[in-house]
């Protein structure tokens, strides 16, 4: 069933269109994440979603029920905000009770679901405390905990992670997992941090400037990039594009940049040959060893479970993925192999062969 | 040894500014504790004998606690009926999307800054067609007039300084506009509410020259007008007026004491983000 539901969005500040014809759909109960670079307009689609903002155009339907032209009040959802916005002067039991006060519940309901709520999060020993004299972690769970406490249609998170440090941060979203496992609402968290959209989302939609670049799970818009935003925006430490063109050799398929030649795997790419083409090569599909890659080591990152390899060949710099028993040194000649199977071609920006099967990726792997 | 120095100079200087501005308030304390006899005794006495016979002759015989009333009565209303409008006003001039903001929040400073003298004839003609001279509301209504524009200025800064998300988050809670205003922004706002209406008060409890205008008859008078009618044609009593006038400042004094903290707080707003 569908939980949310958002058609042909539209919005513009001042002339400028931030919002562009955006679409798509979220299942009940999926935990769906609106990833992009800040400033790419993925809070003002919440902020639409949330009925904060007026849509200039499209619909935004919760359930099967339209609810474009209602206020926030009558769309039934639940928001957490980046400054968790905790109301000062009210203590953490009736900053949490206050949408429930405000929807005018018996003060017994009240106070049955807040214990509920304030235990589930574990915070109900600080119930009289106010939000300043708790930490960053602790205002967040309050700031969920008024989200839940009243089991609304939609969760909205708006960047909820981004002020907390880096260890509280991992820990807080194993907990969000778990939290969402539990109650099953459909949750629309928007971020610009990849790691939260790879590990929380059920649904990825990667904006950039108002349009939508690509929508699916976390494995498909890492493994199958639709256009070279996704591409170079998705990955640490992030893909290296090479600029080139696709040449016949006899009767293989070859990449060419410079002297650079990659056998390409795919027959069906014959079509496209004497077009120039963008690869993009993740850094572990590059490694120490036999192959078409060669170059000079500019710089070593190692990182305890893996190193980091910046090579320069040519003109291009390339980042490479090494194991932690990695011993070359820094101006040493290096030569990389190539997983050609994991090459991504990019034509006009778009992906190649993004429609097909694997079928045809049978074959070749390490040359 | 140079740092002392600065020290002493500073304390110094310090003293002789706060000396300058309490004088005439301590003298007139001082007056108003002599007895008849001290008060135009040559040279004068420094120190009074403390009697309160002063306050006494005032209450008795210039009907003191009855200004003191009528003032209490117009600074009050005139506080609450400015401060409800100026928060509706000023969170609306603040937060909420109307064009022509900048030229409302100007007309509003420029009302502020008539001379008083040349709106005395108009009002006095508006409100005699009311029929409200010598009535509280006959005061009531310039006094929320003239002291609406501090009061918007003030709360609409505040109300500005407050984060967005807080009023999203309250929205999102279910909170209308009201809803808004009443639980959230204003008791967050609340140094600066309090500032701009003790502002008013003061205000409205200090001024004198519409007061003397509208309020011709005893029995409405206010105390500054009241108290500058204390002289008769052939007297002056100055023990009583010095009394009346330290009765007129003490409520003034204590709620600035009572209040001084929210009233730093509320006049340093925005040069520091909270």
């Amino acid at each position: 069933m569908v939980g949310l539901k958002i058609e042909n969005l539209t919005k513009t500040f001042g002339g400028r269109k931030v919002i562009d014809h955006v679409s798509f759909e979220v299942y009940e109960g999926e935990f769906c994440i609106l990833l992009g670079p800040s400033g790419c307009g993925k809070s003002t689609v919440l902020r639409l979603i949330a009925g904060l903002e007026r849509q200039d155009g499209g619909g935004v339907y919760i359930g099967d029920r339209e609810v474009s032209g209602l206020t926030p009040k009558e769309r039934d959802i639940a928001m957490v905000f980046q400054s968790y916005a905790l109301y000062p002067h009210l203590n953490v039991y009736e900053n949490i009770a206050f949408p429930l006060k405000i929807r005018k519940m018996s003060r017994r309901e009240i106070e049955k679901k807040v214990q509920a709520a304030a235990g589930l999060l574990g915070i109900d020993t600080m119930l009289r405390r106010k939000p300043k004299e708790l930490s960053g972690g602790q205002r967040q769970r309050v700031a969920i905990g008024r989200a839940i406490v009243r089991e609304p249609r939609l969760f909205l998170f708006d960047e909820p992670l981004s002020n907390l440090d880096a260890k509280l941060r991992s820990s807080m979203r194993v907990e969000l997992a778990g939290l969402h496992k539990k109650l099953g609402i459909t949750t629309i968290y928007v971020t610009h941090d990849q790691i939260e959209a790879m590990t929380l989302g059920q649904k990825i939609v990667v904006i950039d400037r108002g349009v939508i670049q690509q929508i699916g799970t976390p494995r498909e818009v890492y493994d199958k990039p639709a256009n070279l935003f996704t591409a170079s925006f998705i990955g640490m430490p992030s893909i290296n594009l090479i600029e080139g063109r696709l040449v016949k050799k006899g009767e293989e398929i070859l990449f060419r940049s410079d002297d650079l030649e990659i056998p390409v795997a795919r027959r069906d790419f014959e079509r496209y040959v004497g077009g120039d083409v963008t690869s993009g090569i993740r850094p572990e599909s590059l490694g120490p060893g036999e192959g078409p890659l060669a170059g000079r080591l500019e710089h070593i990152e190692h990182l305890g479970s893996e190193t980091i390899l910046y090579v320069k060949s040519g003109n291009m710099r390339i980042t490479a993925k090494a194991g932690a028993d990695f011993g070359g040194k820094v101006g040493e000649d290096i030569s990389l192999s190539v997983n050609t199977m994991d090459i991504h071609f990019f034509l006009d920006g778009k992906r190649l062969d993004v429609a097909r099967g694997a079928e045809n990726d049978r074959g070749a792997r390490t040359v | 040894m140079k740092e002392r120095l600065e020290k002493a100079g500073f304390a110094v200087l310090t003293l002789f500014v706060v000396c300058l501005s309490l004088l005439p308030f301590l003298w007139f304390l001082d007056t108003s504790l002599k007895t008849p006899i001290d008060i135009t005794a040559i040279p004068p006495a420094i120190v009074p004998s403390g009697s309160f016979h002063f306050y006494e002759s005032a209450i008795e015989n210039y009907n003191l606690l009855h200004f003191v009333k009528n003032s209490m009565i117009v600074a009050g209303a005139s506080t609450l009926i400015t401060i409800l409008l100026s928060v509706f006003a000023g969170y609306a001039l603040a937060r909420l999307r109307m064009k022509y903001k900048g030229i409302i929040m100007g007309s509003f400073l420029l009302v502020s800054m008539f001379p008083q003298i040349s709106i005395a004839g108009p009002v006095w003609k508006i409100l005699q067609s009311f029929g409200w001279l010598n009535t509280y509301q006959g005061l009531v209504l310039p006094y929320v007039t003239l002291t609406l524009p501090l009061g918007i200025w003030i709360t609409a800064s505040f109300f500005r300084e407050l984060p967005g998300e807080l009023e999203d988050a309250a929205k999102i809670d279910g909170c209308g506009h009201v809803q808004t205003l009443f639980k959230v922004i204003i008791p967050l706002a609340a140094p600066g509410v309090f500032t701009a209406a003790l502002l008013v008060f003061i205000y409205a409890w200090n001024e004198f020259f519409f007061a003397l205008l509208i309020m011709t008859e005893k029995s409405y008078q206010t105390l500054p007008v009241g108290i500058a009618l204390f002289q008769g044609q052939y007297t002056m009593p100055w023990g009583e007026i010095a009394a009346a006038s330290t009765v007129a400042t003490v409520p003034l004094v204590l709620l600035v004491f009572l209040f001084q903290r929210r009233i730093v707080r509320g006049l340093s707003a925005g040069a520091i983000k909270g």
